[in-house]
């Protein structure tokens, strides 16, 4: 009877302290990623070269693509191959919308005059173009989601394949096999990339850490427990995928805008190893893996290009190079440390609580000791 | 009339029929023992035709020496990236491997790009084998016939391999259950790299015909074959290696009666139907045409 009393007068103080807002802890995440983000934005901003302001504006871009990415990949534990061709559907679409009719009769004659005629402004067109890759893989997913391992791999790489063969054949829509030119002028500006990428952090997190996100979580960790505590997992994981490929779709409509020509073929396996080896670099189990990975390789990538670019100067051709090394790279931390440089943890105010106060702990227990002994 | 594209369809079914089989067994041998989708199977095709490209090329040596040589090689690749790359993830995530074979695949074509050319070189092929042959009254290069027989051959030989020999009842008690094989005293090790060395084997032999067929090689060209292998294991069976064999014919009889079937507009999708019927086949009947000792894998 006592022990009963006991349990009872226990728990809600266990509830208690995960329902409140635990600021310190997981919710300092996204404020520190932020932070960073933006002083890193601000700096370079401040630094006001050009050059290095492109790097930042197509590196925001591609954290936004490993963010979504993240979102599904990371909650569920399934590789999304497919993930790049709904950039693509986003890229294409989001620049149909946008573009003017007379223009767009110009550079792709063959396009159905009902498209040529939609014309939508800039910001509702990215979110058009999203909301068509949304309404695919709303479309396609649901029975694609029972699969798991190497069948649902197989199953999204080969969707990959449907959506490239698509994207670059059907001239009506995407001018097929030649490239898609948008003209005008870069629309895709370095304050609106880093508003999504601050926006896009926030939904991330959120989603990890709302019921959904752990429902997710639970079918990655443990499929047939979590079903069998009543997760409908294919609706969880559908949930996920679809709301991964409406990030992916703005992402890729961000990149049509910036970069302002694309073909089919800049969303395929070159993008995907890409947007992968950031992820798996960072460590694809937290969303501060996704950020911390594609600094670390956004780096490391534009070093690489540097060095490649003075050895073809100097007449040894060197294209490749930086793919390889980073290709490299990515085995070494799949060997030595799978999980990714964050090692599937989130950067949390307690963990810089917690490194400093192991070395004030140390001292202050020895002094205990020496109290004890005198 | 009629009858002579019949034969002509069957002969070219059969041919290309032949090869995609031999791409798919050397799927499905790695995939069968490791589950592993082993994406730089490729490069290793690719690998085997630039050794064609430059034994054949810069060398005076006989065919079958230059043949045997690019087969060599390719043995030599799917041993050595076994060794190196897909030795430290044993019992690892799958998920870990397809990445690694992924990133090997990325690896591969780039050192193709910096070290030989990023633009295609021609592959020489000895004359014998572009012959046309008169077979029930349709003229076809003798490089189908052969490609047919040597398939045959090859098919047979490895069958009774897995059938007779004791590393073979060892491979197939492996691709049955793994953990259990090991604790009968089967060595991992050995089965598994005897696993790539028959993969890079089986690319090598697909290397020869593929250039034949294409008379060139660059760097990216591992794709294609690759391709077709994914749908060919799909179709027959991830798990059995007659599956594999039946999934490359009927990949050929669909390929090429799409070919004959499609409109000229529609043609150019024709890779995009490929690939849905594959997602309609791992939906409706993830085992394959011929069911292996397929594993649970999907729940719901």
């Amino acid at each position: 009877m006592k022990t009963k009393k006991n349990t009872i007068s226990a728990t809600p103080n266990v509830t208690g302290s995960f329902s409140s807002f635990d600021f310190a802890g997981k919710w300092s995440t996204p404020l520190f990623l932020i932070v960073i983000y933006v002083v890193i934005g601000f700096f370079i901003w401040w630094l006001n070269i050009p050059f290095i302001e492109d790097i930042f504006t197509s590196s925001t871009i591609n954290l936004i693509m490993v963010l979504g990415f993240q979102m599904y990949m990371g909650n569920s534990g399934i590789l999304n191959w497919s993930y790049v061709g709904y950039a693509g559907i986003g890229a294409f679409f989001s620049a149909i919308f946008s573009m003017d009719p007379m223009l767009k009769s110009m550079q792709i004659p063959t396009m159905y005059p009902f498209l040529v005629k939609l014309h939508l402004p800039f910001i509702l067109a990215l979110f058009a173009g999203a909301l068509i890759a949304t309404l695919v893989a709303a479309l396609i997913a649901w029975p694609l989601m029972r699969l798991s391992d190497s069948v649902g791999a197989i199953t999204q790489f080969a969707l990959l394949i449907v959506i490239n063969v698509v994207l670059s054949q059907w001239s009506q829509v995407t001018n097929g096999p030649r490239t898609f030119t948008l003209g005008g002028s870069r629309k895709t500006t370095y304050e609106l990339v880093m508003a999504v990428a601050v926006l896009v952090i926030i939904a991330v997190f959120m989603f990890k850490e709302s019921s959904l996100g752990l429902k997710l979580r639970a079918t990655r960790d443990d499929r047939y427990a979590a079903r069998s505590s009543g997760i409908n997992f294919i609706a969880v994981r559908y949930v996920g995928y679809v709301a991964s490929a409406f990030i992916a779709g703005f992402a890729g409509g961000l990149y049509s805008h910036y970069i302002l020509s694309i073909t089919a073929a800049s969303f395929y396996l070159s993008q995907l190893f890409v947007v992968l080896s950031m992820l798996v670099i960072g460590g694809s189990m937290s969303v501060s893996g996704a950020f911390f990975g594609t600094l670390v390789v956004t780096l490391a990538r534009q070093g690489l290009s540097q060095v490649e670019l003075g050895l073809t100067r100097s007449g040894f051709e060197a294209y490749g190079m930086t793919e390889i090394v980073v290709a490299i790279l990515m085995i070494i931390f799949l060997i030595w440390r799978p999980n990714g440089l964050t090692g599937g943890r989130e950067l949390t105010l307690n963990s810089f609580k917690r490194l400093i106060g192991k070395k004030k702990l140390k001292p202050t227990g020895n002094r205990k000791k020496m109290e004890e002994i005198i | 009339m009629n009858g002579k594209i019949l034969i002509e369809f069957f002969i070219n079914v059969f041919s290309m029929g032949s090869l995609y089989a031999l791409i798919a067994l050397g799927l499905v041998f790695v995939f069968g023992i490791c589950q592993l989708i082993n994406f730089a199977y490729g490069e290793f095709i690719t690998v085997s035709a630039y050794i064609l490209y430059f034994v054949g090329t810069f060398t005076n040596l006989p065919w079958p020496i230059v043949f045997l040589i690019a087969i060599l090689v390719g043995v030599a690749v799917g041993y050595i990236s076994e060794l190196v790359a897909f030795r430290p993830f044993r019992g690892r995530s799958l998920d870990a491997l397809l990445v690694t074979s992924f990133a090997i695949s990325v690896i591969l074509q780039n050192m193709f790009q910096i070290g030989i050319s990023p633009r295609s070189k021609p592959v020489p092929v000895p004359a014998v084998l572009a012959q046309n042959v008169n077979l029930f009254g349709v003229t076809t290069p003798l490089r189908n016939i052969v490609m047919i027989i040597t398939t045959i051959v090859l098919l047979v030989v490895l069958t009774l391999i897995m059938k007779y020999t004791p590393l073979g009842i060892a491979m197939r008690g492996a691709s049955e259950n793994f953990v259990t094989a090991r604790l009968m005293g089967v060595p991992a090790n050995q089965v598994i790299s005897v696993a790539f060395i028959i993969c890079g084997f089986l690319a090598g032999v697909v290397a020869i015909f593929w250039s034949c067929r294409t008379g060139s090689v660059e760097p990216m060209m591992g794709g294609t074959p690759l391709n077709i292998g994914f749908i060919a294991v799909v179709i027959g069976g991830m798990y059995s290696l007659p599956g594999a064999v039946a999934g490359g014919y009927v990949y050929a009889f669909i390929s090429n009666t799409l070919s004959l079937v499609l409109p000229t507009t529609l043609l150019s999708y024709r890779d995009a139907i490929m690939f849905i019927i594959v997602i309609t086949f791992l939906l409706l009947r993830p085992e394959g045409l011929i069911r292996g000792s397929y594993q649970e894998e999907r729940v719901g």
